[in-house]
């Protein structure tokens, strides 16, 4: 294990001199909720940490603890962020190694506790100091705009905002970039697509959805029932080599690290000559 | 049975209707302006034009319109003739009376704004004046371009288009 260095009041700068390269980090928001920010965590979490990166996932959900079920983690969680932020356990206690991609850890929320036990100066410190260790923080933010957003903001330099091509989701999330400010890169992925009712006019379609916010696309995740599926299991998507969502998530995943520049593909429904004679769904 | 053909030959297109509910409703989110205070915007315009002017009241439109990154208020106000004499002094309003206050309370929008005058509808009004001046009766076409919060960083002047010309020949009513 790597050693304790730096206390966590100890934001001080590293010692200039020779700059050691720091990790990203990353905040999932959207504003509303039930879109799929802890999926997407999980996922990109998996899927960057696949590639050999060092990626550690702060659920910042304070209260409402859940990236450790998605993960399948919820039975190796002893100690939590609040323990960490208040000293009642070191980091190296409270991080969770995943089962599966050994590169990947979690630190969970507190699940007893409240939004506005978080002090912000110290989230950002902790964060800070993550960010020496890891290649990325990925931070799983709760949904609205109060102190729980605040707190899972600070520490980010990049946010990647979750929306589904509904109007409630997509006024949130325009909302949500006001708040973000001008020296965050924002990023967008659009999930839980339904190409047939695109197809229909029955749904916004990615274009309807990006013509109002206007950010650079990341990807696109169909609804597919093997999300569901994944969630049920506590095993994300990211590690099945047959799932789409799951390819969805690990070209998302190429896109955040740099080594992917193609553009997003949008999933498409089938036409009737592809269902007809079979293939890949 | 009607519906069924109906339905066939025109199908729902819901997605659309997500767009234009979705296109207004941030429109006013960016301007921070609800619906009722629009309303109000619009009869403190006419209140104000009204004391230059005779305005077609039935046939006034204020609208707001998404263009590139910017809201533009367009306000179509047919003039119906120029009132004779000295314009009628705005203390006809109770001096100094608040701005509008979003819904505080009982009072109804009407009520709280007929004698308030935002500084906005102000400045428009003198446009609108210095456009009638020049060839009534016309209709006065106001523009203001607001820059939307989120896109505010751009550098993106003030810019003032002019979309609707007053049109000479369209409303041309007997003086």
């Amino acid at each position: 294990m790597m050693q304790e260095t730096t206390p966590l009041e100890g934001s001080a700068p590293i010692a200039a001199s020779v700059p050691k390269p720091r990790g990203r980090a990353i905040v999932v928001t959207s504003g509303k909720g039930g879109v799929g920010k802890t999926t997407t965590t999980a996922n990109l979490g998996t899927a960057l940490a696949r590639t050999g990166a060092r990626v550690v996932l702060i659920d910042a959900d304070v209260g409402l603890r859940n990236l450790d079920i998605v993960l399948g983690l919820e039975n190796r969680v002893r100690n939590h962020l609040l323990d960490v932020l208040e000293e009642k356990a070191t980091l190296e206690e409270a991080l969770v190694v995943d089962k599966r991609v050994p590169s990947l850890q979690l630190l969970a929320a507190a699940q007893t506790r409240e939004k506005d036990d978080v002090d912000t100066a110290q989230m950002k410190a902790l964060v800070d100091r993550l960010r020496d260790r890891f290649d990325y923080v990925i931070i799983d933010c709760p949904a609205g705009i109060e102190a729980g957003f605040q707190n899972a903001v600070v520490g980010a330099d990049e946010a990647i905002i979750v929306c589904t091509p509904e109007v409630s989701a997509v006024r949130d999330a325009d909302r949500v970039v006001g708040l973000l400010g001008n020296e965050m890169k924002v990023q967008l992925i659009i999930n839980r697509l339904r190409p047939a009712l695109v197809k229909k006019g029955k749904m916004l379609s990615v274009e309807d959805v990006n013509a109002i916010l206007r950010l650079p696309l990341l990807g696109v995740i169909a609804d597919e029932p093997d999300v569901i599926i994944s969630t049920n299991r506590g095993e994300p998507l990211a590690n099945d080599d047959t799932s789409r969502a799951g390819a969805s998530y690990r070209a998302i995943a190429g896109r955040i690290a740099g080594t992917d520049t193609s553009k997003p593909e949008i999933p498409q429904e089938p036409s009737f000559f592809e269902k007809l004679f079979g293939g890949r769904r | 049975m009607l519906d069924f053909f109906t339905r066939f030959f025109k199908p729902e297109r819901s997605g659309s209707l997500a767009k234009e509910r979705l296109r207004l409703v941030l429109l006013s989110d960016h301007l921070s302006l609800a619906p009722d205070v629009v309303e109000s915007l619009k009869r403190d315009l006419i209140e104000v034009i009204s004391r230059y002017c005779e305005v077609d009241v039935a046939n006034t439109d204020v609208s707001f319109e998404q263009q590139d990154s910017a809201v533009a208020m367009l306000a179509n106000i047919p003039i119906l003739g120029l009132r004779t004499g000295r314009p009628t002094p705005p203390s006809s309003a109770p001096p100094s009376t608040p701005p509008y206050e979003p819904p505080s309370g009982a009072t109804p929008a009407h009520a709280a704004v007929a004698h308030d005058e935002p500084k906005i509808a102000a400045d428009l009004a003198t446009h609108a004046v210095a456009e009638i001046a020049a060839a009534a009766p016309v209709v006065a076409a106001l523009e203001a371009t607001v820059a939307s919060p989120i896109e505010s960083a751009k550098p993106k002047a003030s810019r003032k288009r002019r979309r609707r010309r007053p049109n000479l020949t369209q409303q041309a009513p007997a003086t």
